[in-house]
C-alpha cells in the first residue's frame, strides 16, 4: 500500500553517491588542495605552464579530431548507401558493422596489433597512423549507427523534391541531404571525438609511448600524485562538459527536423 | 507537325511494372494533354495515378511506353532536366530552410541573379497570399500556409507543367473548398498545364477540364467532367463518380430498355436483345403516385441531408436510392418515373471467368492440383469411353496430355465462402458495386489474377474469401 515505485531507485541512488557524486567531490577536492591538505590554485596554474601537459592536450585534440575524421569519412557513405537502399538484407549489412562491437575490446586491439606487425613488420614506425587505425576501428559502429538512423528517417520526397526544382545528385546531397543529417553528425561526432581523446589503452597496445590525456593523468596518479592528476581530470570533464552542451544545443535545435538519434 | 503544338505532353504505351514485386501499377496509358490544359487523374488508392504523375516528373522510369513533352521522348530523361514541376502530398518543404529560400532553391540553381530571384520571390508569395512571409521558418507555417508555400515553390521556376499529387488531401474541408478555387483561379490566370491527382470525384469535377477515370492501373475513362458524370462508360465510373443505382437490363426495343421490373423508354440506341447496365442517378428518379408510376415500391429509409432527402425505395428485389426535396415516411408506397435522360445505358461486361486446365491421366482436369470432373467425350470431339479407356473414332487411344481445356463459368454461378480453402481458388475481395439486387464483387485471387463474382450478400472490402465453382456450372472447351 504505503509502497511507493520511488523506493526501486534507492539502488541506483547508492550507487550515484557512491560511485559519481562521491569520487567527483574527492576529485575537486584533490585538484584544488596541495600535499599538505591546503587550499591551492597550483595545480590549475601547473596544468597551463607545463609544456608537457598542454603539448599533450594538443596531441589527444588532434589524435581525436583525425580519428573522428576518418571515421565520419568511412561511416557517412555506407550509412547513406544502407540508407537508401532497398536491400531485403540491409540489416545483416548493418550488423556486420555493429557486431565488432560485442567482440572483447582487448582480443580485437590485439587481433589488430597482429595484422599491423603483419604488414609493417614493426609497429614503432608508424605509431600515430597504427593509433589511428586503431581508433577508427574500435569507434566506427558509434559512428555509422546515428549516421544511418538520422539518414533512414529522412523524407524521401524532399530529395525528390531537390531534383524536381532542378538540383543534380551532387547539388541535391550538399543543399539537402548533408545539412539534413547534421543532427547524426552531431551525435555520430561527439560520440566518437570524446572517447578519443582519452582511450590511451589503444595507445598502450599498439606501443604508442606519446601521451594522451588519459595516460597523462595515469602516469601522475601511478606517481602518487592524486593533485595534479586530479586537475587535469577536472579539466577534461569541463573541456567534455562544453563539448557535450554545445553540440547538444545543436542536436535539440535539429531535433524537430531530421530527427535526433 | 501541328499536332506539336497543339499536344504539349503525350503518354504512349506507357506501363510500370514494379521489379521486386512484379506488380503492374500502370497498364498501357494513352492520354494526350493540350496545351493548359487542367487533366485530373482520378480513382481510388493503388489505382496507379500516383506512379503516373510520378513518371511524367521522372522519379520514376516507365517500364514500356514513349512520354513525349512538345514530341520529344523525355521518357529516360531525370527529374532535374525536366521543365516540369511538382507540388507533393505532404508539401515536401526543405525544414532546414527558411520561406525565401525554400521558394528560391530552384532559381539559385539556374544561377539568376540575386535581384530578379528576390523580385520573383517576392511575386509569387504575393500570388498565394503570403507577402512578407520571406524570413519565416517552415515549422511556424499551418498546413493551408505550408501547402501555399509548396504551390509557390512550384511555380516561381515557372514550369511548363505543373503536377499536383493531392495537393489538398491534408486539409480541412473549409480550407480544401477555398484552395480548390484559388487553384482553378491560378490555372485560369497563368494559363500553363496543370495535370492533378485526386481519389476526390467532387474535387476533380469541380476543377477539371478533363478527368481521367483510373481504376486497377488501366484507364477507365477520359473525358470532360461533364461527360464522366452524365455518360460513364462503365459500371465503375458509373459508381465511383457521384452516386448511382445500377441495375442489369436488357434492351427490349428501340430505345426501350427493361430493368427494376419495368420497361422505360431511354436515350441510348442500343440494338434489342442486348444485355445492359443501366446507370440512374439518384436526383434523376420522380417520385409519383403509386397508379402513375412505372414501378411501385416501398419507402424503407428516409435520410434528411440538408439539402434534401434520401429516399430508400425497394421495389421486388430491386432497391432504388433516390434524391428528393419532399418527405416521405418509411411504409408509404409510392410510384418512380425516369425521363429518358435520366437513364443512361451501358453494355454489360462480360465478367465470365475463365482458366486453362491440364488433362489427367485419369481424365480429369487439372488446375493448380485441384481437380475437376468433367465428361471429356463431350469436349473432345469424336471421342468415346471404351473399358474406361478415351478412344477416337478409330478406336486408338487418345493422348490427352496434348490436350488443354478452357473451363469458363459466370459471376452468378461462382459462391464465396469464408473458408478460404473451400473453394478451387481463394482471394481477397479488392472492389465491389452495388448493382440494385445485388452485389458486383472484383476478386484478385492467389494467383494475382481479377476475377469478378456476383452474390446477393454484402462482404466486406479485403475479405479473403474461397471461390466455389461448381462443377455443373461450368463450360468446357479446347483450347484451340
Amino acid at each position: 500500500m504505503s509502497f511507493s515505485r520511488k523506493y526501486l531507485g534507492i539502488p541506483y541512488g547508492l550507487f550515484l553517491i557512491l560511485f559519481v557524486a562521491a569520487p567527483l567531490l574527492v576529485l575537486v577536492y584533490y585538484a584544488f588542495t596541495n600535499g599538505q591538505g591546503q587550499f591551492s590554485m597550483v595545480n590549475l596554474q601547473n596544468f597551463f605552464t607545463d609544456p608537457n601537459t598542454l603539448g599533450t592536450l594538443c596531441y589527444s585534440l588532434v589524435l581525436a579530431f583525425v580519428a573522428t575524421a576518418v571515421c565520419l569519412i568511412i561511416a557517412y557513405p555506407v550509412a547513406y548507401i544502407l540508407a537508401q537502399s532497398k536491400l531485403k538484407r540491409k540489416a545483416v549489412i548493418l550488423l556486420l558493422f555493429v557486431m565488432p562491437m560485442w567482440i572483447n575490446f582487448t582480443l580485437r586491439i590485439t587481433a589488430l596489433k597482429e595484422i599491423l606487425s603483419m604488414i609493417e613488420g614493426n609497429l614503432a614506425y608508424y605509431p600515430f597512423i597504427n593509433t589511428i587505425i586503431g581508433m577508427t576501428y574500435d569507434f566506427l559502429p558509434f559512428m555509422i549507427l546515428p549516421l544511418y538512423t538520422t539518414l533512414s528517417k529522412l523524407d524521401k520526397s524532399v530529395i525528390e523534391a531537390a531534383s524536381d526544382l532542378g538540383a543534380d545528385n551532387f547539388q541535391t546531397f550538399i543543399k539537402v541531404i548533408l545539412p539534413l543529417s547534421v543532427p547524426g553528425i552531431v551525435s555520430g561526432v561527439s560520440m566518437v571525438f570524446l572517447p578519443a581523446m582519452t582511450n590511451y589503452v589503444v595507445l598502450d597496445m599498439l606501443y604508442n609511448s606519446t601521451y594522451i590525456m588519459g595516460s597523462l593523468i595515469g602516469s601522475y596518479f601511478s606517481a602518487y600524485d592524486w593533485h595534479n592528476g586530479s586537475m587535469i581530470a577536472l579539466i577534461l570533464l569541463v573541456i567534455i562538459c562544453i563539448v557535450t552542451l554545445v553540440s547538444g544545443d545543436k542536436d535539440s535545435e535539429n531535433a524537430g527536423r531530421g530527427g535526433l538519434v | 507537325m501541328s499536332g506539336k503544338s497543339e499536344n504539349i505532353i503525350e503518354l504512349k504505351h506507357i506501363s510500370k511494372v514494379y521489379s521486386d514485386n512484379g506488380f503492374k501499377a500502370v497498364d498501357d496509358f494513352n492520354l494526350e494533354v493540350k496545351r493548359g490544359e487542367f487533366v485530373t487523374f482520378l480513382g481510388p488508392s493503388g489505382c496507379g495515378k500516383t506512379t503516373t504523375l510520378r513518371m511524367i516528373a521522372g522519379f520514376e522510369l516507365p517500364t514500356d511506353g514513349q512520354i513525349l513533352l512538345n514530341g520529344e521522348d523525355i521518357s529516360q530523361l531525370p527529374a532535374n532536366k525536366r521543365p516540369i514541376n511538382t507540388v507533393f502530398q505532404r508539401y515536401a518543404l526543405f525544414p532546414h530552410m527558411n520561406i525565401y529560400e525554400n521558394i528560391a532553391f530552384g532559381l539559385k540553381l539556374k544561377k539568376l541573379p540575386k535581384e530578379e530571384i528576390r523580385k520573383k520571390v517576392k511575386h509569387v508569395l504575393d500570388m498565394v497570399d503570403l507577402e512578407g512571409f520571406e524570413d519565416r521558418k517552415i515549422s511556424t507555417l499551418s498546413g493551408g500556409q505550408q501547402q501555399r508555400i509548396a504551390i509557390a515553390r512550384a511555380l516561381v521556376n515557372e514550369p511548363e507543367i505543373l503536377m499536383l499529387d493531392e495537393p489538398l488531401g491534408a486539409l480541412d474541408l473549409k480550407m480544401r473548398k477555398e484552395m480548390q478555387i484559388e487553384l482553378k483561379n491560378m490555372h485560369d490566370q497563368l494559363g500553363i498545364t496543370f495535370i492533378y491527382v485526386t481519389h476526390d470525384q467532387e474535387e476533380a469535377l469541380t476543377m477539371s477540364d478533363k478527368i481521367v477515370v483510373l481504376s486497377e492501373g488501366k484507364i477507365q475513362q477520359i473525358g470532360t467532367p461533364e461527360d464522366i458524370y452524365n455518360e460513364p462508360k462503365n459500371a465503375f465510373v458509373a459508381d465511383f463518380i457521384g452516386e448511382s443505382n445500377i441495375f442489369k437490363g436488357i434492351m427490349t426495343g428501340h430505345m426501350k430498355v427493361r430493368f427494376c421490373g419495368g420497361e422505360f423508354v431511354g436515350m441510348d440506341d442500343v440494338p434489342e436483345g442486348t444485355l445492359v447496365d443501366v446507370v440512374i442517378r439518384p436526383e434523376d428518379v420522380i417520385i409519383t403516385k403509386p397508379e402513375d408510376g412505372t414501378v411501385v415500391g416501398e419507402v424503407t429509409s428516409v435520410i434528411f441531408k440538408g439539402m434534401h432527402y434520401e429516399v430508400a425505395v425497394e421495389s421486388g428485389k430491386y432497391e432504388m436510392i433516390i434524391r428528393t426535396t419532399k418527405c416521405y415516411h418509411v411504409g408509404d408506397t409510392v410510384g418512380m418515373q425516369l425521363e429518358p435522360d435520366g437513364i443512361h445505358v451501358m453494355l454489360a461486361e462480360d465478367h465470365t471467368t475463365s482458366f486453362v486446365t491440364t488433362i489427367n491421366g485419369d481424365y480429369t482436369l487439372d488446375f493448380n492440383g485441384k481437380v475437376i470432373n468433367c465428361d471429356l467425350t463431350r469436349v473432345i470431339p469424336k471421342t468415346k469411353m471404351v473399358n474406361e479407356v478415351l478412344v477416337d473414332e478409330n478406336g486408338e487411344n487418345v493422348d490427352v496430355s496434348k490436350f488443354r481445356v478452357v473451363v469458363s463459368i459466370q459471376p452468378d454461378d461462382i459462391e464465396m465462402s469464408d473458408d478460404v480453402t473451400a473453394g478451387l481458388v481463394s482471394g481477397k475481395i479488392i472492389n465491389l458495386i452495388y448493382k440494385g439486387d445485388h452485389y458486383s464483387y472484383v476478386i484478385r485471387t492467389e494467383y494475382g489474377h481479377d476475377l469478378i463474382v456476383d452474390d446477393e450478400y454484402l462482404w466486406n472490402m479485403d475479405d479473403q474469401v474461397g471461390l466455389i465453382m461448381p462443377e455443373e456450372k461450368m463450360k468446357f472447351q479446347l483450347k484451340k
